[in-house]
């Protein structure tokens, strides 16, 4: 990654997480927490990895994303505004009577979205099946899911990782969200789900582990993905809960509570000296 | 009269499926461990290629046929009613949908007719869980001939569609010459004007053999066949009950949710007559031969003739 790409990302995910406060506090409820640490990895996928067409959002050989832990919307909502799938000024109408912009993702209404989610459990599933369907059409195209750390303590998720080794499906990259948090507390005191990157091993998958916020890791474990042939790929991403906005870090508050107007203030101006700071750079 | 020939539709389903498949490249099937019971081992015999065993993981299927069908296949996710309507109900609500994906849901072993298995397997809530999610079509075809024409319906049709097969051979009643099938539509299979009988499923053979016994006996019943329980075919109801000014429902299903509840509930707010409601009353079914159980349950000829007579 050339030190000009890195730059633009990390711009671009200020611009990412301006969004999400904008989102969650134009909605007056939503969850922050999980879509700001998960705010490198929706510009990485949006910005570089993922083969889009914004003009074309049905084009039929694009790879598909799938946000199994739907309730960030607000952070794929933000990636895809920036990355041009709908303007801007529709993030503040998130969850509004009158928005397309549902809280959870809805593939009919927001162009972009590849797949409906919200129940947790069920998104990995999906893109399993569509993985597995691009190979039987014989599309080059990838699947790519993101899960939080405490969705996967839905069993389903462990099936879904069973079917997709069991079908080689190597064409599907999961990645899992470790910010450790969920809603009734820290994901290891409300049921550990730990292990995690063994777990996947032990399913069969290749399986890596990373710092979510730093983009050269993420941009090695996407070319591993990518390069890993007969398996699928799982990238564990250790994350900050809440990260960029100082006092919503590792508080597990703050995973489904919207910014009043004055900790929007407080938090956009945070996020805006962090974009200044990038920019000056 | 001979014999008539009786076919499970759960075969139907199976042989169906490897003839549309023949023709259709994009039909997948996918199902949890039961190909041999559901017959879709019918269908990967002819296209192994195109069949998916998921074992026994009814959530995960639901969602993976959700994935398949959001990139352009029509899949039938297949597995016994209770597992598929019950167990998978919320995958099948907000992965299929909700999303309004192209997903055909063949259910088989729907009803106590499943016999010796009992009660955990013997599904009488299916119509009532399919029928309450939105834009969700609910087939439960009468025999062989209905059941092979609602599973090329189901293909052709762009949507989600909840079928349910049974694993009792009943009698083909239907002419497949001159047979035409389409969803939302039911049919008369006998005139009369003093009551109407409305059946679905296996309970259609039986409401017919009644309406037999009840003409005979000086009663003109008009027998209704309603294969798509969702949506209700209203017209053809209505009509009916203005007609016969009574109305009886015969279901292999619990009372509770079903056709009786869908009837009952057009009838209530357009065209309120007597009703009598005959399926499965709010109780678990058991183990035992499945006619012996039919029987026993009301869910017979006889019994249907005896509540026509009776109200």
């Amino acid at each position: 990654m050339t030190d000009s790409e890195r730059k633009f990302l990390m711009a671009m995910a200020c611009k990412v997480r301006l969004g999400i406060l904008q989102g969650t506090h134009g909605a007056k409820s939503g969850h922050p927490g999980g879509s700001l640490s998960a705010a490198e990895l929706f510009t990485y996928l949006y910005f570089k990895e993922l083969r889009i067409d914004p003009k074309n959002p049905k084009w039929e050989d694009r790879d598909r994303f799938v946000l199994s832990k739907g309730h960030t919307a607000p952070g794929l909502y933000a990636a895809l505004a920036h990355r041009g799938f709908f303007p801007e000024e529709r993030l503040p109408t998130l969850r509004h009577l009158d928005s397309e912009l549902q809280g959870h993702p809805n593939m009919n209404t927001v162009p972009g979205v590849d797949m409906s989610t919200g129940s947790l459990g069920q998104g990995i599933s999906a893109a399993a099946g569509m993985a597995l369907a691009a190979k039987k059409m014989g599309k080059a195209c990838r699947v790519y899911a993101l899960l939080g750390d405490g969705e996967i303590q839905e069993g389903q998720v462990w099936e879904a990782m069973m079917f997709a080794r069991h079908y080689r499906l190597d064409n599907l990259c999961a990645v899992i969200d470790n910010n450790g948090l969920q809603i009734d507390g820290p994901v290891d005191e409300v049921m550990s789900p730990y292990p995690i990157a063994e777990k996947l091993r032990a399913f069969g998958w290749e399986t890596v582990e990373i710092d979510g916020h730093d983009f050269d890791q993420l941009e090695a474990a996407f070319a591993k993905a990518r390069e890993t042939k007969g398996v699928p790929t799982g990238i564990v991403m250790k994350t900050t809960k809440g990260k960029g906005v100082s006092f919503m870090e590792n508080q597990a508050g703050w995973h489904g509570k919207a910014p009043n107007d004055q900790e929007y203030e407080a938090a956009a101006a945070e996020i805006k000296g962090r974009l200044a700071e990038v920019e000056a750079e | 009269m001979a014999e008539m020939k009786k076919i499970a539709t759960r075969d139907s389903y199976g042989a169906a499926l490897a003839a549309i498949g023949a023709e259709h490249e994009d039909l997948v099937v996918f199902d949890a461990d039961l190909a041999g019971a559901t017959k879709t081992s019918v269908f990967r015999k002819a296209f192994p290629d195109r069949h998916f065993d998921c074992g026994i993981a009814e959530g995960n299927m639901m969602a993976v046929a959700a994935g398949a069908a959001a990139m352009g296949l029509v899949p039938f996710a297949s597995t016994f009613a209770m597992f598929a309507a019950g167990r998978a109900f919320e995958q099948i609500r907000n992965s299929i949908g909700y999303p309004h994906l192209n997903v055909k849901i063949g259910a088989t072993h729907g009803g106590i007719s499943v016999g010796e298995d009992g009660a955990s397997h013997q599904c009488c809530e299916d119509f009532a869980l399919m029928r309450s999610i939105p834009g969700m079509v609910v087939l439960c075809p009468s025999d062989d001939v209905e059941a092979r024409a609602a599973v090329k319906a189901a293909y052709e049709y762009q949507g989600p569609v909840y079928l349910r097969f049974g694993r009792l051979p009943v009698p083909v009643f239907h002419n497949e010459a001159d047979f035409r099938f389409q969803i939302g539509k039911g049919e008369v299979l006998l005139e009369g004007s003093d009551i109407a009988i409305i059946a679905t499923g296996l309970m259609a053979w039986e409401a017919l053999e009644a309406g037999k016994l009840l003409h005979q006996q000086g009663i003109s019943a008009r027998v209704i066949n309603l294969c798509t329980i969702k949506p209700l075919d209203e017209e053809l109801i209505l009509r009916a009950a203005r007609d016969c000014g009574r109305v009886v429902t015969c279901e292999e299903h619990s009372v509770i949710g079903g056709l009786g509840e869908a009837v009952s509930s057009l009838l209530g707010e357009n065209c309120p007559v007597p009703l009598r409601r005959i399926g499965v009353n709010d109780q678990f079914g058991h183990s035992g031969p499945a006619q012996e159980l039919l029987r026993q349950f009301g869910l017979s000829a006889e019994h249907i003739a005896e509540v026509a007579r009776s109200f």
